[in-house]
């Protein structure tokens, strides 16, 4: 089996130390997590977790077991790039001068769509929301000009299909 | 917290008393039914043991010489009761001292909750006396584990313990209790937790997934069985014995599954796995079927996955979602307790005998009887054998003993000798390997079962990991039978030195102590045996002896144990030599 992009959602309770269980997981297996994203969902009082893989679909299929099995995950998908929309954000930190001094750095900006978010005498901030490649694009036509701080988040996504947690807890409400 | 459903019934709701978080605690373990801890005290557990000291008509603590053994005594004691079992500990080196005990309990799915003492609220993360983070040290090791900080959380988080370890597929939960929450008072009342919304401890059978097993079975032409300790913690041994019987299928135990079965069944054919018997080895993997129960496919059971079992179909019965297709792909995975499962499978399967297929096993039988098990059962060489320790025990315990091993060759030969009529009678470190847990886990066992007799058999390296627990065992007149087969030797390790690394025996030899001085320094009856001639009389003896009894038997230095699938080989390369 070959090594592919996997987007694993986990919807959780929101309890501290569960971040260390569902890491461990991937540790245990040496398995590198590309990115994370940790958030609230669309539930009140239930968090999501976002984790980003590249591996086989056996060993996803396994870690995602694995990490339902944990007593506050309430429930662990697993998704290719092409079942979910998926988008990562970034901001990068630009010296005011260059909007002045070069005439492309404004055609860079349109060019890729990126949101001023503030602009200070000395460094001008700029916001890309995007697909990781979009804004690795954004990124390398700064970087001959200088970025003073770059950072991006890890990848946020939702899935095509339902994810029906909601129906999940209502269940165990009227079981119980 | 919203994850905890308690029940409402309110005319059983007591009526709250005003208690410090320790007197709290104690409370919390009477209502869960507790009666015995194991623990040793500190600092930060010290408010709770000041209220044992007052409950000690209700809940009795038996201090251990080190908190491993305490976890290995609670272990001891779940595996033969089924109970949950309790162990208690302070902060710090209290705290990783339990670590081995769960790692243990977690991989062999045993009920237990430990419960640690913390430094205050305020002093967490200040790197104070006795401080260490043991929630995070010990997540994965746990089934779920929990840092109480304040007073008030008690009640519900204990409740919640004792629900998770117990539930679904068994395993050990921490609590980890910051000292200020054990001073303390709140309003107290209990009410046990029947459920936590975000887990499922077991799954509703699927009939399909029943009819689809059951089909499976119907047709085959040499179906086999291999059980695990599923069937003894779901008390499924009768549903077993009669799908045994009524589909007339061979059933071979792995080592956690040993005494689920009556070892003397006709259509029980031994065990499965490195050192387990050469029929079922084999024949896994000639079988048309394969009907897996409440195992999970330890690479010591399977030996290479690319070559197991790769000519049958499977089915899984298994309670814990996550061991699904994870080692071995089911053709039919029957999620659920198998007790449920095999009830439903039971009017299912029609009636059938497999005589011609039942006599290939008994063919192996023979074969690895001539080669291996007579001389290990009846040698005629002048050293003592393990086996004939093993075997000597059945006679004189009737086969109505608990057997506890710890790890090693004397594990493998204590398993593959001793005999079993009772569920629940073998009890040994098997996922983890943990040596120093026997000593420790037949208190733990002696305790749980009081009318059972139970032996620990031993290895003299194992023994002396743990050996300090011989002081709980006199202080308590603990009436187990302690037999140490002593090789000088460590003896596995030096076994696959002699296989695998041209006898380069590195750090494998022993000079031990004198084993029966030591014992007597505790006051506990010893006797040393040497030579076959007092080898029955000795056993029966220590059997007869009411008390502790300890008995070395020094048996040869350089038995190797047979059969043996070389470490990851296949099955059907088992070794008979």
């Amino acid at each position: 089996m070959e090594n592919q992009w996997f987007t694993i959602s986990v919807y959780s309770e929101n309890s501290v130390g569960l971040l260390n269980r569902i890491s461990g997981i991937f540790l245990k297996r040496h398995i590198n997590i590309e990115s994370l994203n940790v958030s609230k969902s669309e539930i009140e009082n239930v968090s999501k977790f976002t984790i980003v893989v590249f591996t086989t679909e056996d060993w996803t299929r396994k870690i995602v077991q694995q990490i339902e099995k944990q007593i506050e995950v309430i429930k662990a998908f697993y998704h290719t790039d092409d079942e979910i929309i998926y988008q990562e954000s970034a901001i990068f930190k630009i010296d005011s001068d260059l909007l002045f001094d070069e005439r492309q750095i404004q055609n860079i900006i349109k060019e890729h769509n990126a949101t001023i978010v503030t602009v200070a005498r000395d460094f001008f901030v700029l916001a890309k929301t995007g697909r990781r490649n979009e804004i690795d694009e954004m990124h390398d036509a700064f970087e001959p000009f200088g970025i003073l701080q770059f950072v991006r988040s890890g990848r946020i996504s939702v899935s095509k299909e339902t994810m029906p947690i909601s129906n999940l807890l209502e269940e165990f409400q009227l079981n119980n | 917290m919203e994850t905890l459903k308690v029940t409402e019934d309110k005319s059983a709701k007591q009526k709250s008393m005003r208690v410090t978080g320790a007197e709290a605690i104690i409370h919390c373990l009477l209502a869960e039914g507790v009666d015995l801890i194991y623990g040793y005290p500190g600092g930060a557990i010290m408010p709770v043991y000041d209220e044992l000291y007052k409950f000690q008509d209700k809940l009795t603590h038996i201090l251990t010489r080190h908190e491993q053994g305490a976890t290995h005594a609670a272990q001891g004691y779940a595996r033969v009761s089924g109970k949950v079992g309790v162990a208690m500990a302070t902060s710090g080196p209290g705290a990783t001292n339990l670590v081995t005990g769960l790692a243990d309990a977690q991989i062999d799915s045993t009920p237990m909750v430990c419960i640690t003492g913390q430094v205050p609220r305020h002093l967490l993360g200040s790197d104070a006396f006795q401080e260490t983070d043991i929630v995070g040290i010990s997540t994965p090791v746990t089934k779920w584990n929990y840092q109480i900080t304040k007073a008030s959380e008690i009640p519900e988080i204990l409740a919640k313990a004792f629900y998770i370890a117990r539930s679904g597929r068994p395993g050990p939960v921490l609590v980890d209790i910051t000292k200020n929450a054990q001073f303390d008072e709140i309003d107290f009342t209990y009410e046990k937790c029947t459920g936590v919304r975000s887990y499922t401890p077991v799954s509703e059978p699927d009939e399909n997934a029943i009819s689809a097993a059951a089909e499976l079975i119907n047709s085959a032409k040499k179906p086999m069985i291999v059980f695990g300790q599923g069937v003894i913690l779901g008390e499924a041994e009768e549903e077993l014995k009669r799908l045994v019987e009524k589909a007339g299928i061979p059933a071979a135990w792995t080592i956690m599954g040993l005494s689920a079965m009556d070892t003397e069944h006709p259509l029980n054919v031994g065990m499965v796995g490195m050192h387990g018997n050469y029929g079922p080895n084999v024949l896994t993997n000639e079988c048309d079927l394969l009907v897996a129960i409440g195992m999970r496919f330890d690479d010591r059971v399977t030996g290479s996955l690319d070559t197991y079992a790769k000519q049958a179909k499977v089915i899984h019965f298994e309670i814990d979602p996550a061991e699904i297709n994870k080692n071995v792909k089911a053709d039919v995975a029957v999620l659920g307790d198998c007790k449920a499962s095999l009830k439903l499978l039971l009017p299912k399967v029609k009636e059938n005998s497999h005589e011609a297929w039942k006599a290939e096993f008994d063919k192996k039988y023979q074969e690895e009887f001539e080669a291996v098990i007579k001389n290990d059962i009846h040698p005629t060489k002048p050293g003592l054998t393990m086996g004939e320790v093993i075997e000597g025990i059945n006679i004189a315990s009737d086969q109505k003993a608990v057997v506890v091993t710890d790890v090693g060759q004397h594990q493998m030969i204590g398993c593959r000798y001793a005999k079993f009529r009772q569920s629940k009678s073998n009890i040994t470190s098997g996922g983890l390997g943990t040596m120093g847990f026997a000593l420790p886990a037949a208190i733990g066992a002696k305790m749980g079962a009081p009318e059972r007799p139970v032996v620990a058999i031993i290895g003299d390296g194992g023994y002396q990991m743990t050996i300090q627990e011989l002081g709980v065992i006199f202080q308590h007149n603990v009436g187990v039978k302690i037999v140490v087969l002593n090789n000088n030797h460590l003896g596995m390790v030096r076994q696959w030195q002699e296989l695998f690394f041209d006898k380069r025996y590195a750090s494998t030899v022993m000079t031990n102590p004198d084993f029966v001085k030591i014992a007597e320094g505790y006051h506990i009856k010893s006797n040393r045996i040497e030579e076959r001639k007092d080898l029955e009389a000795g056993i029966k003896e220590m059997m007869e002896y009411d008390g502790p009894y300890f008995l070395e038997v020094v048996v040869e230095q350089e038995d190797n144990v047979f059969p043996m699938i070389p470490s990851g080989a296949s099955v059907s390369d088992i070794r008979l030599k």
